[in-house]
Formats: C-alpha cells, structure tokens, sequence
C-alpha cells in the first residue's frame, strides 16, 4: 500500500502529476507520434503548443551549454526587488501618514479610488517614454501594481491598531513618535508581511510585462524576441524559466516572513505554558 | 450620594468624610459626568456616568463594584486621562488633569501587551519610552519579580493568560506609579490563579503602599483587597450609591479573610445594595437586546 497517496509520499505525487503533464504534452505535439486530430498535418499541434522536448533542451542551452540567460535573469530580477522595496516604502510612507490624518484621507480618498481602479499596466508605455527602455520603465510599472497592496493593508493595519495596546502604550508614557515607532509601524508591518506574497508577485509581473511591452533585456525580451520569429518552444520555454523563478520568490519570502514574524501566533502551534 | 441614614449598619459613611478628605487625595473627580455621542448618528448620546463624585486617598485601596455596564471603565479611564469629561473636575494630587496623568499607571481588563515584544521587551516600554538607562535591568528585575525570570525571551502568544496579566503587572509597576489603576485584571482568569495573583498584588502595595484604584464585579475580591467600596447603580447614567469603610486587619489573605466573621458581615451589607442594582442592570440587558 506504498503508493496510495499518503503525507510521506506526497512529493513523488506532486512530482507524478507533474509529469504525466509532459507526458501529455508530448505524446499530443510530437510530430508522427499519432495521428492529427485536430490540425491537417502532424507539424502543427507543435507549431502552436511547442514541445517539451524541444523546451527542455532550450533551457539547458540557456543555462549550461550557452550560459546566456544569466545576464537576463538578473536584470528581471534587480527589476523585481527594486520594485518591490520602492513600491513597499512608499505605500508603507502613504499609509501610515493617511491613516494618521483622517483630513488628509478624506481629501485624498477619491484620488486614491480612481488611481487604484485604474488599470495601471497601460501605464507600461508611458513610463518607456518617460525612463526608456532601461530598468527605470520597469521599476516603475511594478511600483504603481505594489504601491496599492502595501498602502492599504497598512492603511487597514494602522485603523486596526487595538484601542487597549495603544491605550496602553500611551499610558506607559509614548509620545506621538513612540506610539508611531513602537505601536503603529510594529502593527502594519504584519499586514505588510501578509500582503508580501502577492505584492511580490506583482512587482515580478510589471518586470516581465514591462520588459515585454519594450526593453533590450531580461526574460520578458527572451520571450518577446522568440515571439517574433514565431519561436513558440522558445517562449514556452521562457514561461517555465519564469514560473521556477516566481516559485523560487515565493519560498524566499516565505523564509523571511518566518523570520520576521515569529512574534505572530500560528494556526495549530500550542506552546504555551 | 445616598445616604441612607437609617441603615447605618457597618461601615457605612457620609458625603461629608469624603470631602474632608479630598484635599491630600492622590485622585479626586468631582461631579464627574461622561456622555458619549455616536460617531454614525450624532442624535444618539449614552451618558455613561452622571455627577459622581470620588477621591482616593495617598496610600488608600478603593475598589469600586457595580452591575455589567454600569460605566466602572469610564470612571478608570476619566482617572488614566484617557477620557476628558463632558462637566466635571478631575485633580491628581491636587492638580487639574490635561491629558494622560503621568502619574498613574493602569492595567487593562484585556490584553494590552504588545505582542511583537518579549515580555522582557515589553516590561521594559514603559522604561524606554521614559529613556531611562537602564531599563532592561529593571525590566528583569521585574519580571523576577511577578515569577517570570525564566519567560523574558517569550512573545504574548506564547504566554498563559495568568503569565500575561503577571507581565502587565510587571510592566505597570516597573514605572513606579503613584496611583494604580486595574480594570477587572483578573477578571480572565481562574479562581486559583485568581486568588494567587491578588496575594501577590497586595504584598506588592504593601511594600510601597501607593494609591490604587480597582474596578471589579467581584465583591469578594473587593473587599479583601481595599480600604473602601463604593457601590455604583445600573447603567446608563451610573451613579455612587454607596461607600463602604473595610476596616479588616491587614495584612490580608484573599483566601483566608473571606471565612472572616466581619469579611462576611461587610459583604451582607454591600450585597444588600448592590443586588438590586445588579438585577436592575440585567433586565436593562435583556431589553436592550430585545429591542
């Protein structure tokens, strides 16, 4: 009974999904494998969805034989943190500042409603004609999809600061720097931390589509050069290097939440005394 | 005041006691009134408490009893400075109140630490927030103190409830306040506990002997505790009905004073008032949530 799932073996299950997909895939765009169901000739079901044969060898003459995506990668990813930290300074600066000064939130709240509801990726040319096509475009566009994650989770974290932690905080002595130092910033970094994962995200999203929409580099190029000569393994290709990529992100910040955030109860841990 | 001259039965006394006594008084609210407005609906006031009149002496421990929703907080919160009052004086030691009354140093009836500090972190806030050298000294000092040495390093989380009102404990009396305010400190936890910490709480006075005000819906707790009850009717508009002397030697053991002839003589007496009051509150309640 070894292979019925169980908690043990659920990697070999992940990884057993993983590559019946490919499977799959490979059987369906082979050329003369099977008959052509779909398509008139066998070439064409590899014409449209590529084939993963053809894509693993792409990324390994990326990464080993060629060793060219490097200079790539760490262009997307310089994009991604610098839109990242900026992006989360920012909201981390505007949030406690509105939230502190309901005046100025009232004023400015209906600004913040149209800029937020704004589909902000069509931006992307705008900032290429205002930074060029450099790292500065990206950054840029990633700093606008960030910006709006972290301000109002720390928005909401500021407005839910518990009345008795602060109550308290004030009668120990806090002045208005204190309670901001020790009370405010403390509380919306947790909401900050919580939101971490999807602000990431996006700041990895306005890199690649920034980079799509126009640059001389990073991954976002790869696959818009191979785009243009109708290279689908190429761009197939390019996606799965992102999504290992986004996938590593992903269990870096979670590393460092955990690190952070150790102050936060967890669901299920029972240690106390 | 009520002052119900024909059941002077134990310890009862005047209005003009307590205004004999108001001039050295390390906390004194005078015709105290708190009416609150609602934020969605300006039209909708609740007055809290209405004219009460309180003093603390130096040294002295008042408890003050009264049904659920009675306005006990208020009173707490207009002593802390937390809250200004809508007419009304509060003096500390003699001087008006504008603000937070520095002087004073308060434990919340719910959770008030800070919980992305240690306990010794948090002990020592009110230490740093004051920039005193050397505040983890006496932060671990203490900690020791209330029995926590060996838990400095832990998050709130990862403390009891008891461990966590004993490090609020900690970090109020770190600051050395001239008047202690409690709200319901240990209303959360269990009798053993309980009975425990308020020992320990009164062995802590004892060696400084500094003014505390304690709010409570424990009578039992009340009286072994304090110098004087004062009795508050049912809310809204609460106001003092009553104020009783607790002439019970000292040092007191919370456990031990309740089987005392006189501890249950005192508690006939308050309970007598109080009871109505408690019933009054509770069919407000339960209309309120009828309504």
């Amino acid at each position: 009974m070894k292979l019925r799932p169980s908690p043990d073996n659920i990697r070999w299950w992940q990884l057993g999904v993983l590559a019946a997909l490919f499977m799959f895939w490979h059987v369906m765009t082979k050329p003369g494998l099977i008959p052509p169901m779909l398509f008139d000739n066998d070439r064409q079901a590899a014409f449209f969805f590529g084939e993963p044969l053809q894509i693993g060898a792409r990324i390994w003459s990326w990464f080993v034989t060629n060793a060219d995506i490097y200079r790539h990668l760490v262009v997307t990813l310089v994009e991604t943190l610098l839109a990242f930290a900026v992006g989360s300074v920012l909201g981390l600066a505007c949030g406690l500042w509105l939230a502190l000064s309901p005046m100025a939130a009232a004023i400015l709240d209906p600004y913040i409603k149209a800029a937020n509801s704004m589909p902000r990726i069509i931006l992307a040319p705008i900032f290429a004609v205002w930074f060029g096509l450099g790292v500065a475009s990206k950054v840029a566009l990633g700093v606008t999809l960030v910006f709006f994650i972290v301000f109002f989770n720390v928005y909401q974290g500021v407005k839910e600061v518990s009345p008795v932690v602060l109550a308290n905080a004030r009668m120990l002595g806090a002045n208005r720097k204190q309670l901001l130092r020790h009370v405010y910033l403390p509380s919306a970094t947790s909401w900050v931390f919580s939101s971490l994962h999807t602000s990431v995200g996006l700041a990895f999203v306005g890199a690649v589509v920034g980079e799509y929409l126009g640059s001389s580099q990073g991954v976002g190029y790869l696959i818009l050069q191979a785009e243009g000569t109708f290279d689908i393994n190429t761009v197939m290709a390019g996606i799965v290097v992102l999504t290992g990529f986004a996938l590593v992100l992903d269990a870096l910040v979670s590393r460092i939440e955990k690190r952070l955030m150790k102050w936060q109860p967890k669901a299920g841990e029972t240690e106390k005394l | 005041m009520r002052t119900d001259q024909s059941s002077t039965a134990v310890g009862r006394i005047s209005s003009d006691y307590a205004a004999t006594s108001m001039s050295a008084s390390a906390l004194a609210l005078h015709d105290v009134s708190c009416t609150f407005v609602s934020k969605d609906a300006p039209g909708q006031r609740y007055t809290a408490v209405r004219d009460v009149s309180l003093t603390v002496a130096d040294g002295e421990v008042v408890s003050v009893v009264g049904p659920t929703g009675c306005g006990k907080s208020t009173l707490l919160n207009l002593a802390a400075g937390l809250l200004e009052p809508s007419t009304g004086r509060v003096e500390s030691f003699g001087q008006p109140l504008t603000g937070i009354n520095t002087r004073a140093g308060y434990m919340f009836q719910s959770e008030s630490l800070m919980p992305w500090r240690t306990a010794l972190r948090n002990v020592m806030a009110g230490l740093e927030f004051r920039g005193m050298a050397d505040a983890e000294a006496r932060a671990h000092d203490w900690l020791q103190r209330v029995g926590l040495s060996g838990f400095g390093d832990r998050y709130p989380h990862q403390l009891s409830g008891g461990m966590r009102k004993r490090t609020s404990l900690a970090q109020t009396l770190a600051l050395d306040p001239d008047i202690i305010l409690m709200d319901e400190p240990f209303s959360a936890l269990d009798v053993q506990t309980r009975q425990l910490m308020e020992n320990e709480v009164l062995e802590l006075w004892a060696a400084k002997r500094k003014a505390v005000l304690f709010i409570t819906h424990d009578l039992d707790e009340a009286i072994a505790m304090s110098d004087r009850v004062v009795v508050m009717s049912a809310g809204p508009a609460a106001r003092i009905l009553d104020e009783f002397v607790i002439d019970l030697a000292r040092p007191r053991d919370v456990a031990e004073v309740r089987t005392d002839a006189r501890f249950i003589e005192l508690h006939r007496a308050i309970w007598a008032v109080l009871r109505d009051e408690v019933l009054k509150g509770y069919a407000q309640q339960l209309q309120a949530r009828a309504a």
